[in-house]
């Protein structure tokens, strides 16, 4: 049977064939590898000719949210769709253009508790691309306790009035918008919280760049003063933002883990790594017997956590996370943590470089990423509050607070 | 889970039920108290032979059911999961294995329909010494005139006590082959051993056994034949441990939940539930490394030596873990003999010597990975 002939009586073959044609149009192969998957919280502004108008054309389909709703401006995909058309994106080593916190966790809360004008304004632009999301969370008292957090809103009648800092906020000084949890009433913990959506470039919202221990600085802190905040910027109801926060969380988990895209993250395998640096026995094996068995666990451990990722994603089929994305945080991070000491210990005082001369250029990436991924086990909900939730949502093991 | 098929979620409900109701721990703890020498108790056999399972594996034209490696796995954790005494991993799934994979059709003809009734108790006699490696494998079968002659010991052969079909490896001109021993061949005999888990581990010994040529199975160089058998052990008893240790992590967070001290009860205390947490996570992990190597034999993946190595390793790790906090979660009552946690760590120490320890496949696991 030919191509077309596959395509006429085949559905899925049909689109298969749009999708090769799409991709042959907009995606210029000198793209190939100029993915910045770090840049809604790096700041990465500059795009070339090809990459906009590559951006352009996914945002245009809906692609880059392939599942999500048409009328909202996804690509409104069926699964086995969306299956193929990353399959196919794989083959032509195209990257999703769209990304960042609107698509991986505010979209598909506003999609479960939005109205339908806050859908209708601001999931499109998600879509497109266009809107820069961050997160207003933690506060200099509210970190782990996430729910003693103090940013107050108070009620002005046809607006809320919003004072108060919040930190830790990815990539704020390059936010056009922020999604926010404030505290509209003090007389309830939880039932006092509700979720904001404010503009950043309201008067009164002040941000300011946070250095990290890597030398980059993508979190800020952000002071809210006399902020004016429309009433229709409220998600959900007044008192629903912890119900509706924890739920944002739940997507934030399921994407820091990395998934199935740890693979690509993953660069060279660390016993290359080592085989280079430190050689190999008479038999082929890794010359340091002591470090070789810590490379197999860490392997071992890493092919677990993508098997698992996988499991996941099979039985998720109706959509949505489940409760076990706690665990693929905790062990993604593990793993990506030990991978970075691995290597650190491989390359040796090599590893440890901080700029200039004397250092390969992935021997400097190798210390900054290291320094940068200890963040990994305390955003999103520390690998000790991880615990905390496995323990009482999944195990029923009751409350110790 | 893995996503299963019709047929395989019945078996697994199937198994379930059968396992909580017909075959419970008490029914092990009987069985231990009465010093079985077979290990295990025939009519519990027979009826699990009757539910088809000793033939899960088996082609149809043999009796079988043809369910595939995935569907045993499943029987195998779920009896794994009440501690149900029987020959079925060495026999439905080892002996049934190595007969699929190296048998010639008359050498099936003869063995296959008795394992798939479960008639026939098949084992795999491979390790000579207390750790498990077949690069040490000192049994010879020397060729005298159309047969060999075998000679040897094998020790710790599972169901060694009742098997009426011994697989045994040892050397011959070649490298190592694989003979058909009936257990009644003049020169067998099999000495007890009295063993933690109270099941059947024998000492075999082959004195001149005299083995017609159609008692070898596949070629006289046959060390690859015999690693294809021994991943499927490896995975199947991971597949029991898996079952052992999500008993063993539901019976210490049963006993959390009702354990009172300082007037709280036990599961309030964080310093716990982090552990039950980690216990949990590690669970988990294991099961998608058994459950994907399960699967891997039933697609006859080219890395399947490295998911079997990958899958034991992970199993003996996290068995391990879960046993010793079994016994300390529970405190006093844990170290009793009237209590059934003793039973799980004695068996999962068992298990995870079986067909390899954590390092052992560690090490195959790198050197299959090329480091």
């Amino acid at each position: 049977m030919s191509a077309s002939e596959k395509a006429e009586t085949d559905p899925l073959e049909a689109f298969r064939d749009e999708v090769r044609a799409f991709l042959a149009e907009n995606f210029d192969p000198s793209l190939v590898g100029k993915d910045n998957v770090m840049s809604s919280v790096e700041g990465d502004d500059e795009m070339s000719p090809e990459a906009a108008r590559w951006k352009t054309a996914m945002g245009e389909r809906g692609w880059g949210t392939p599942t999500w709703p048409r009328e909202y401006g996804g690509g409104g995909l069926s699964r086995a769709e969306a299956k193929v058309l990353n399959q196919e994106m794989m083959r032509a080593k195209a990257w999703n253009p769209i990304g960042g916190m609107g698509v991986m966790m505010l979209g598909p809360t506003l999609l479960e508790f939005a109205s339908e004008e806050q859908k209708q304004r601001h999931i499109p632009p998600i879509c497109r691309g266009e809107i820069r999301w961050c997160q207003g969370y933690s506060e200099p008292g509210a970190g782990s306790d996430l729910a003693s957090l103090k940013c107050k809103a108070e009620d002005k009648g046809d607006h809320y009035l919003v004072n108060g800092q919040k930190t830790w906020t990815s990539g704020g000084q390059w936010a056009d918008w922020c999604f926010a949890l404030v505290r509209t009433s003090t007389h309830h913990k939880h039932e006092g919280i509700s979720f904001l959506l404010l503009d950043m470039k309201t008067l009164g919202v002040e941000v300011r760049p946070i250095r990290l221990i890597s030398g980059a600085s993508p979190f800020c802190e952000t002071f809210f003063t006399d902020v004016k905040v429309p009433k229709e910027n409220l998600v959900g109801q007044e008192g629903q933002g912890w119900t509706i926060g924890k739920r944002l969380l739940e997507h934030e988990r399921t994407n820091l883990s990395g998934g199935s895209r740890l693979a690509g993250f993953m660069g060279p395998s660390v016993a290359d790594l080592a085989k280079r640096y430190i050689g190999t026995d008479e038999e082929g094996r890794i010359a340091d017997p002591d470090l070789r068995t810590r490379i197999i666990r860490h392997d071992m451990e890493a092919r677990s956590f993508m098997l698992t990722a996988q499991r996941v994603m099979e039985n998720a089929k109706t959509g949505g996370p489940t409760t076990i994305s706690s665990i693929l945080k905790n062990v993604g991070t593990k793993v990506q943590q030990e991978r970075a000491e691995l290597i650190l210990e491989i390359m040796g005082m090599n590893g440890l470089g901080w700029d200039g001369e004397g250092f390969a250029e992935d021997e400097l990436s190798a210390t900054r990423s290291w320094l940068w991924g200890k963040a990994t086990s305390i955003y999103g909900g520390t690998a000790e509050i991880q615990n905390n939730v496995i323990a009482k949502r999944i195990l029923g093991m009751l409350d110790h607070q | 889970m893995v996503t299963l098929n019709e047929e395989q979620t019945m078996l697994r409900d199937m198994a379930r039920d059968w396992a909580a109701n017909e075959a419970p721990v008490s029914a092990f703890r009987a069985l231990r108290d009465r010093k079985a020498v077979a290990g295990f108790d025939r009519s519990t056999f027979e009826e699990m032979a009757q539910m088809g399972w000793t033939g899960v594996i088996a082609p149809e034209s043999y009796g079988g059911s043809e369910f595939g490696v995935l569907g045993l796995g499943l029987v195998l954790e779920e009896t794994g999961r009440t501690l149900t005494a029987s020959p079925l991993l060495s026999s439905g799934l080892v002996a049934v294995s190595a007969l699929m994979l190296g048998g010639s059709d008359a050498q099936k003809e003869r063995w296959l329909p008795g394992l798939a009734s479960g008639e026939t108790i098949g084992t795999l006699a491979v390790d000579e010494g207390p750790r498990h490696d077949p690069a040490k494998i000192e049994a010879k079968a020397e060729k005298r005139g159309d047969g060999f002659v075998l000679s040897g010991t094998k020790a710790y052969v599972p169901e060694g006590d009742s098997a009426d079909l011994f697989i045994v490896a040892a050397r011959t001109g070649e490298g190592i082959g694989l003979f058909l021993v009936p257990g009644n061949a003049e020169g067998v005999s099999r000495s007890a051993r009295s063993m933690v888990d109270s099941r059947s581990h024998a000492f075999v010994q082959f004195e001149g056994v005299s083995l017609p040529s159609d008692a070898l199975l596949g070629e006289e160089d046959g060390a690859a034949l015999l690693d294809k058998i021994l991943d499927r052990a490896r995975i199947g008893t991971a597949a029991e441990m898996l079952g052992l240790c999500s008993q063993a992590f539901d019976m210490t967070l049963d006993y959390l939940k009702t354990r009172e001290q300082f007037g709280e009860i036990l599961s309030r205390f964080q310093a716990l539930q982090h552990r039950m947490a980690h216990l949990f996570t590690q669970i988990e992990l294991m099961r998608s490394t058994v459950e994907a190597a399960l699967v891997a034999v039933d697609q006859d993946r080219a890395d399947l030596p490295v998911m079997a190595s990958l899958a034991k390793a992970v199993a003996n790790e996290t068995t391990h873990l879960m046993s010793r906090e079994l016994i300390q979660l529970h405190g006093g009552i844990g170290m009793t003999d009237d209590y059934d946690a003793g039973f799980y760590l004695k068996r999962a120490r068992i298990l995870e010597n079986a067909y390899g320890n954590a390092s052992f496949h560690r090490e195959r696991f790198a050197r299959l990975s090329g480091y």
